[in-house]
């Protein structure tokens, strides 16, 4: 992890470093929370009659020690982007998770925004990269603080990251947190990082199909930012077929369409960005 | 490839729990539309637990079959992958099943 204002380097500390703090009670009680329905425990019901008789072969004494955990497998990247959530409410700020294929135009657009945006609002960058600071050095000259994160050899930032990003980048109160995940349209999708929204960026060389092939990905999204449109004389791309599929797999994200490099269209984008500020704003926990 | 991360989460959760006694079996629930493939889980589970006290544990991976409630007509169906719409032809829905990731359970070695 890089501050890229005051060059300082930190390795991203290892998660299993962190494992030895809940030993015990979360483990055990962790969030057995909404998601489990009443179906379940049919489930559990059959386990239990399941091992009970299923010794493995193995005479009575030896029998195993069976545990039931119920607890979702990304429990510990819940919490961290929960608490990453909460002091973002907590301080009126919206964080935006940018997610895309490589190449897509996240970081010209963020280049855009903040050539546009940094005398209304207060932005901040995380920028997240398998390798080099490219991305976060192009940030800094357009102007807004970064910490770039690499995450070598990983597909995704995860919300464990954010947090210590957090800790550098001390983003004000009611600013607006740009999360430019590693450009990647599979793995970043399960990855909450206590985002307001993720914002998929989806250009028009990559073909009207992406989001029937990308669903899980597109589904996940607050909004579909269509970018490169000043390319559409040049493609065979409809941007009606486009819109369709987008709706086909999500009939509730926003989608506007830009363009990152002549600034076409930015202006919707900004002014659903200054909702999300208002909205944040009026929703921001207040502590009697 | 995000199941590397999602078998080093189980291996470190069943660590835990295991509390430093040898794991046998780790039974996990899988959604069919949870974005995670089973094939990738099993395949990185061995390598991820070597060494760990969950090394010789059998991983039982049970798939969930998706479901949605219909928002306009109420009823109940399959939806095999993303693009599933109700039968009445509606896509409002909520999804009752098929995104889990869950450990469910798992045996330990009884102490002796």
């Amino acid at each position: 992890m890089t501050n890229m204002q005051t060059g300082a380097s930190a390795p991203i500390a290892a998660m299993d470093e962190h494992g030895h703090f809940h030993a015990h009670g979360e483990a055990a009680h962790g969030d057995h929370g909404h998601s489990h329905s009443h179906d379940e425990h049919h489930t559990h019901d059959h386990d239990r009659h399941h091992h009970d008789h299923d010794h493995d072969g193995r005479p009575h004494g030896q029998s195993n020690h069976h545990v039931e955990i119920e607890k979702r497998i990304l429990a510990k990247n819940d919490a961290a982007a929960a608490k990453c959530r909460a002091w973002f409410a907590g301080r009126e700020i919206v964080a935006l998770n940018l997610v895309s294929s490589p190449g897509a135009g996240k970081t010209t657009l963020l280049e855009r925004s903040i050539a546009d945006l940094a005398m209304e609002l207060s932005l901040f960058v995380i920028e997240g990269d398998q390798a080099t600071s490219n991305d976060g050095a192009r940030i800094r000259a357009a102007g807004a603080p970064v910490v770039q994160l690499n995450t070598g050899t990983g597909c995704h930032l995860d919300a464990e990251m954010i947090v210590q990003a957090l800790a550098e980048l001390r983003p004000t109160a009611g600013s607006v947190v740009f999360i430019e995940n590693v450009g990647n349209l599979v793995c970043p999708a399960l990855f909450d990082l206590g985002e307001r929204a993720k914002a998929v960026i989806y250009s028009t060389a990559e073909g009207e199909d992406k989001p029937l092939k990308y669903p899980h990905m597109f589904r996940a999204a607050g909004i579909v930012i269509l970018n490169k449109i000043d390319l559409l004389p040049h493609l065979d791309f409809s941007m009606e077929r486009a819109r369709e599929n987008i709706r086909l797999v999500n009939p509730d994200a926003e989608i506007v369409e830009v363009s990152a490099r002549t600034g076409a269209g930015t202006q919707v984008l900004y002014e659903w960005i200054r909702a999300q500020l208002a909205s944040a704003k009026q929703s921001a926990p207040i502590l009697a | 490839m995000h199941e590397l991360s999602i078998v080093c989460n189980i291996v470190e959760l069943v660590a835990e729990v295991a509390a430093g006694r040898m794991v046998r079996r780790v039974t996990v629930e899988i959604g069919k539309l949870s974005g995670v493939e089973p094939e990738a889980i099993a395949f990185c589970f061995p390598e991820v637990a070597r060494g760990t006290p969950v090394e010789d544990a059998t991983l039982d991976i049970r798939e969930v079959d998706a479901e949605a409630r219909c928002e306009i007509c109420g009823a109940d169906f399959p939806t095999p992958d993303m693009l599933s719409a109700c039968p009445c032809g509606s896509r409002q829905f909520q999804r009752l099943r098929g995104e889990e990731l869950n450990i469910k359970s798992i045996e330990l070695e009884e102490a002796m």
